[in-house]
């Protein structure tokens, strides 16, 4: 700090002064600046009329003396050199800009925190160490050297209704390499959700009791998967057709019936007719400005009426006269008349 | 080659209401002869029944064009006119547009009309309206799209934009290996 500002000192004190103009600024109080922002505002007031006179010399005089005081407040700040060239280092701005970019978007929920907030599912904080009855202390609830480890057992009892020779070991490997392939399946499935594209189809996850849709799509899956792509594979007597196979895009032959496709694009054409407003927007719209004006010129006039029969005469006939003017002629053969 | 899907007509006739209104049924129904719309290529052409039983001889990928071109598809689904239908719908155009004879050339080389070229123009056109372009002797150049409706012709400077190029018949020279 003190070295920098005897760079400082130690150039003005070298030059001249009268060389240069001044950088004295005459009301400066009112002058507010944010280095961090390198903006001066100039609060000092104006005379309106002094303005009007000299707009051009009030607004330059104006902006030096809030561009002197800014700089005069930088070369305050501690100055670096590098490389030749004099650096300040600006303080935090004290100016708010309002953000360039709009608020990001909230995450889209996930399929799971859907359901949850419908349901009113909350989670539940669970912590981070489990009791290990094991080794007798406190282990990870999951993950590396985990509390209650099931894949370290060097034996697994075999399940009553089990086959003997099954390996168990294997059976729990393969168990949770599924598990987790389906919840990356699932995980891809919600950014496609979150970004509003088309979720592919994760086709058959490993279920515990398969429902009857899943088991009938776990079916037209499995009569797909030939090397010929179902075309042979045996179908069982009145068996329906599955909802799950995509449609096949189908053209109408090209020499078909003419007939009938005329007719099907005469139709098209009607329908399409029906649906086109009838109604000529800019005629519509022409006609209606046209009776507004007619309108209000014709309020004005009934306005204007009771205003030219305010003398004392006409006041007297007030109540004959009362739907406007009746009789023909100017003001003095009308009150003549009535005599 | 194959006939039009319904969505593929909707777009289609919807696109050429635009020039000819209900005039689309005077072309699907014709009185001398079976004619019809048919897809190659993304290209929409316009043959009579003797031609379609011909060029369904050829495989497709040999046949190149067959009948009038009225237009295209693009990827996205749009159909764009190309200036081949001009045929089919100057006869029946609802809206016109007339050139001064010193505007024509310009048109011809794909610029959009100025109203200091424009010669006459059918009452009541809307802004957005398609418009068939003619040279003062009702021969079709082509068509566009009017910029300005009839009303805001008059009052406007003749430097402004009246009716925007879409498709005229220079583009037989200038535009030669692209049209079928």
């Amino acid at each position: 700090m003190a070295a920098t500002q005897s760079v400082v000192d130690s150039i003005l004190s070298t030059t001249d002064d009268s060389k240069f103009k001044t950088i004295q600024v005459d009301s400066a109080e009112l002058i507010e600046l944010d280095e961090g922002n390198l903006l001066a505002v100039n609060e000092n007031k104006v005379d309106t009329k002094e303005f009007r006179k000299r707009t051009e010399e009030i607004l330059l005089s104006s902006t030096r003396d809030a561009t002197q005081c800014l700089f005069n407040s930088l070369w305050q700040l501690p100055v670096e050199q590098v490389e030749g060239a004099y650096v300040v280092k600006l303080p935090e701005p004290k100016t708010w800009l309002p953000r360039e970019k709009p608020v990001p978007k909230k995450k889209p929920l996930t399929k799971w925190q859907e359901y949850a907030k419908s349901k009113g599912i909350l989670n539940k904080k669970k912590s981070r160490m489990v009791w290990d009855e094991l080794s007798q202390e406190y282990k990870p609830r999951w993950g590396y050297k985990r509390a209650n480890d099931d894949t370290q057992e060097w034996a697994i009892e075999v399940p009553d209704n089990a086959d003997p020779m099954e390996d168990q070991f294997a059976k729990r490997k393969n168990a949770k390499k599924e598990r987790v392939a389906k919840n990356e399946l699932q995980r891809l499935r919600n950014i496609a959700r979150s970004q509003k594209s088309k979720v592919p189809g994760v086709g058959l996850t490993p279920t515990e009791k398969p429902s009857k849709d899943q088991l009938s799509k776990a079916l037209a899956v499995a009569h797909k998967s030939t090397a010929s792509i179902g075309k042979f594979t045996d179908r069982l007597p009145k068996e329906k057709p599955s909802r799950f196979t995509g449609k096949k895009r189908k053209f109408e032959p090209s020499i078909g019936n003419l007939k009938s496709e005329k007719e099907k694009q005469l139709n098209l054409i009607e329908t399409n007719a029906k649906k086109l407003p009838k109604i000529d927007m800019a005629k519509a719209t022409n006609r209606a400005l046209r009776q507004e004006e007619q309108t209000a010129s014709r309020e004005k006039q009934s306005r204007k009426t009771p205003k030219k029969a305010k003398g004392k005469k006409a006041l007297g006939l007030g109540k004959k006269a009362s739907g406007g003017r009746t009789g023909g002629g100017n003001k003095k053969t009308r009150g003549k008349r009535k005599r | 080659m194959r006939p039009l899907t319904t969505e593929e007509t909707s777009t289609f006739f919807d696109k050429l209401s635009k020039y000819i209104g209900e005039n689309i049924k005077l072309l699907v129904d014709r009185q001398d002869g079976a004619y019809c719309f048919r897809l190659h290529k993304d290209r929409v052409y316009y043959l009579s029944e003797d031609q379609l039983k011909i060029g369904s001889s050829a495989a497709g990928e040999c046949l190149l064009s067959i009948g009038s071109c009225f237009g295209k598809f693009t990827k996205s689904g749009k159909f764009h006119l190309h200036v081949t239908a001009l045929d089919y719908l100057a006869p029946y155009a609802k809206h016109k547009v007339w050139l001064k004879s010193s505007a024509e050339q310009q048109f011809l080389y794909g610029h959009h009309v100025m109203k200091s070229g424009l010669g006459r123009i059918t009452e009541s056109t809307e802004q957005y309206q398609g418009v068939i372009v003619y040279n003062m002797n009702d021969l079709p150049l082509g068509f566009g799209v009017a910029a300005k409706s009839t009303l805001n012709c008059r009052n406007c400077d003749p430097m402004t934009i009246v009716v925007f190029h879409q498709a005229d018949t220079g583009e037989y020279i200038r535009n030669e290996d692209a049209l079928t």
